[in-house]
């Protein structure tokens, strides 16, 4: 596989930078943003994307999907990225759809996956329990009861929850907090009797919600795979999803970069444009050349998706830890070079530091990511 | 079978047949790269076998049109050839800058006739050449460089110094920027000239470095003779050739960071000592580590989506301008790594128990890496200004 975008991936490219940069920009999130909406998108310009086919690239063409694969997906979320849309490309399309996929059955996977791709149906990814991400830190209880499992315990950051119609959580049925061993997947309906369900806006004008969960119980059909033995497609999951937050960090991070140059190379300060002051030149220059890397460790991740690549796990690390390194600088040197504007709300680098930070944490940041580099790697 | 099959195959078999056992063992450093000559440095002694047996296939400079020494090959079969001699372990049988740098600007600049006199020579290792850009006075304003060719007629007169000048004790001919004109701007008037270093009026000075090593030199032309047609393209044009001659020099010098062998991680671990989970028992070290294991496997992917973005016809996009200031500063970083790694041992300087310094010679060589070549700063004036159009102060 080579390390450029095949046709098909180029033209998608084009046609969601023309989309977005109509129906899904900035000044959209800040308009959602100050009216106060609870869902955070439009769900008319949600229903356009999946007009487009959207919501079933990633997914195989067997369960209803265009089966463009991960890098096609990849290439549509750094669009998202640049124009910080708000949609629940994230939640259900990287997150949701590609948790059944890996972990769900037949059954669970010819169902839910048709309903994601045709946008009738939304599911999310409920299994952070604590402020930090830590996948095998899961406390969560399920319990079998006869026919069905009982399960009791808090989720957070759950991904545009407000709108879900189900979610795949994670729960324990054996082992203990920290161990892979015991870790289990449920599809839990959004309106089970137990199930509630708090809003949260996060820093970046997007919602993330709380679950609670008192004794849910579902029929034993709502068991994914096997019993206890969630982890090896749960972790596939998560890498796969770290990589499309990648992607969109990636979007993030080049306008960023794109709009602070264009403000250093228009904004005066002693009778220059600042632009030409050198102090500013070799930052610039900096940010440009990890920019450079950071567009090839997406697509290097991406491909390893779409090639099942036995290193997943490896790229899954790499794209997350550099592209939140790299999202970090690029937002920061936004914010600073565009000096005192850019901390007005009025400017919109405020609004892609924000997003950015966001998107690092989630599905690990720069130091859960650098050191699970670092393990994989053996030291 | 297909074609390419069929060249992977015999190449197979003729690398067996071939290579000869010690030229299967890697290189431990720059000392034990083969660089032919008129006086060669012979460290093993099937070094000059292997690279006669190379050239004679044109393997030397496989990508290079036959008729000038080269193999002719097409970049799929450089591929294969290349694979092929990795699998086992075969050396590259030459190095020079002849083939890193004299030879692509001559392939684009030089007339056929200079193209027949001087490549095949390098091809099979006969003439070593080194390069003579920067003088005390023009290292990174080269263009204010001030050795003068006069006009002789046939031949040019040449005075002047050069320094920096890389193995000029032991190259046999000089590529080398003089001044023909002063009248215009600093950048008009140069000319890029070839002539012999074995003549009198040509005095050569190594310069002692903080390695310890002497690969640099000091070049003297005392009325030294260059004929007029080993003048390179036009008189005056010298500017043009010296930049694309830099940018090859820039990816040579970029290609240091990306490094083989063994994973510093690894390395730290079994030296340093683990901790209760496994991991590298220093937290503050294993992160600088992994940030650097990071950052090479992220230049390696960005070197790797260039080369494919040529082959996929899309040109050398911007991506390549930054190769120079981040390899060089991703090898530096290694090398400083590699000494907090080694500890106190790694800072011995001779004697058995310290592998002849190697650790922190490389460490002390690494430092040139962000300044020859163009330093790290006048990198990133060229992305600020050429890539990124930000404006002149």
């Amino acid at each position: 596989m080579t390390l450029v975008l095949n046709e098909e991936q180029q033209m998608l490219k084009e046609s969601a930078a023309g989309f977005l940069a109509s129906k899904a920009t900035v000044g959209h999130l800040r308009k959602l943003r100050d009216s106060g909406d609870e869902l955070a998108f439009e769900p008319a310009v949600w229903k356009e994307m999946v007009d487009m086919g959207w919501a079933g690239i990633a997914i195989p063409e067997a369960y209803g999907g265009l089966g463009y694969g991960y890098t096609g997906l990849g290439v549509v979320l750094e669009q998202a990225g640049r124009h910080l849309s708000a949609s629940p490309l994230e939640a259900s399309v990287l997150v949701g759809a590609t948790a059944i996929n890996c972990l769900g059955t037949e059954e669970q996977k010819t169902h839910w996956l048709a309903a994601i791709a045709a946008g009738e149906k939304q599911v999310s990814l409920a299994l952070q329990e604590s402020g930090a991400f830590d996948p095998v830190g899961v406390t969560a209880s399920a319990t079998r009861d006869g026919d069905a499992f009982v399960i009791s315990g808090e989720k957070r950051m759950v991904l545009d929850a407000v709108s879900a119609d189900a979610f795949v959580l994670i729960a324990r049925s054996g082992g203990v907090a920290g161990e892979t061993r015991g870790l289990s997947a449920f599809l839990i309906p959004a309106d089970a009797a137990g199930l509630s369900i708090t809003p949260c806006d996060m820093v970046d004008s997007r919602q993330c919600g709380a679950l609670s969960l008192n004794a849910v119980r579902v029929p034993a059909d709502a068991l994914m795979g096997s019993e206890g033995d969630a982890w090896p497609a749960l972790e596939r999951t998560l890498d796969i999803a770290a990589i499309g937050f990648s992607a969109q960090l990636l979007g993030l991070s080049l306008e960023a970069f794109e709009r602070t140059m264009d403000y250093i190379r228009e904004r005066k300060q002693f009778g220059q444009v600042i632009g030409s002051f050198q102090g500013l030149q070799h930052r610039a220059a900096h940010l440009f050349a990890e920019l450079e890397l950071a567009r090839s460790i997406v697509l290097k991740a991406l491909q390893a998706i779409d090639s099942d690549d036995q290193g997943l796990s490896r790229y899954a690390s790499a794209a997350k830890a550099k592209l939140s390194e790299v999202a970090r600088l690029a937002s920061n040197e936004g914010v600073q070079m565009h000096g005192g504007v850019g901390m007005t709300d009025e400017y919109d680098i405020g609004l892609y530091l924000k997003r950015a930070r966001v998107l690092e944490h989630l599905m690990g940041d720069y130091y859960y990511h650098l050191d699970r580099f670092a393990r994989i790697g053996g030291y | 079978m297909t074609e390419i099959d069929t060249f992977r195959q015999e190449t197979r078999e003729w690398l067996d047949a071939n290579c000869p056992d010690s030229m299967r063992q890697p290189v431990s450093g720059f000392e034990d790269i083969y660089n032919g000559g008129r006086k060669p440095e012979i460290d093993i002694p099937e070094q000059p076998l292997w690279c006669e047996r190379m050239a004679e296939r044109g393997w030397t400079v496989p990508h290079w049109p036959k008729e000038y020494g080269g193999g002719g090959l097409s970049a799929e079969e450089v591929k294969v050839l290349k694979e092929e001699m990795a699998r086992i372990g075969a050396r590259r049988p030459l190095d020079s800058f002849g083939i890193s740098m004299l030879g692509p600007a001559l392939l684009k600049f030089g007339s056929e006739e200079q193209k027949r006199e001087h490549l095949p020579p390098i091809c099979r290792g006969e003439i070593r050449w080194c390069q003579g850009y920067s003088e005390p006075g023009a290292g990174s304003d080269l263009a204010s460089l001030q050795t003068r060719a006069d006009d002789q007629g046939d031949h040019y007169l040449i005075n002047g110094q050069k320094v920096w000048t890389s193995y000029a004790d032991k190259a046999d001919w000089i590529f080398c920027l003089v001044r023909t004109d002063n009248s215009g701007s600093k950048h008009e008037g140069i000319s890029f000239m070839l002539f012999d270093m074995d003549q009198p009026g040509v005095t050569v000075k190594p310069i002692r470095l903080i390695s310890g090593s002497s690969p640099f030199c000091e070049t003297f032309f005392d009325d030294a003779r260059a004929e007029k047609r080993n003048l390179v393209g036009e008189a005056g044009q010298g500017w043009t050739i010296a930049k694309y001659l830099l940018t090859h020099e820039r990816e040579m010098i970029s290609g240091f960071g990306t490094s083989g062998g063994k994973s510093l991680g690894k390395t730290a671990l079994e030296t340093l000592g683990a901790d209760a989970e496994g991991r590298l028992r220093n937290g503050i070290l294993r992160q600088d580590i992994a940030q650097h294991q990071l950052d090479t496997l992220v230049f390696g992917a960005t070197m790797e989506r260039v080369g494919d973005e040529v082959k996929a016809g899309q040109g050398l996009g911007p991506a390549s301008s930054i190769f120079k200031y981040y390899g060089t500063e991703l090898n530096k970083r290694r090398n400083e790594l590699n000494l907090a790694v080694g500890g106190e041992a790694a800072l011995g300087w001779s004697g058995e128990q310290y592998h002849e310094g190697e650790t922190v010679r490389s460490f002390l060589r690494s430092k040139g890496n962000s300044i020859e070549g163009g330093t790290s700063e006048v990198q990133l004036n060229i992305v600020a200004k050429r890539v990124l159009g930000l404006p002149d102060a």
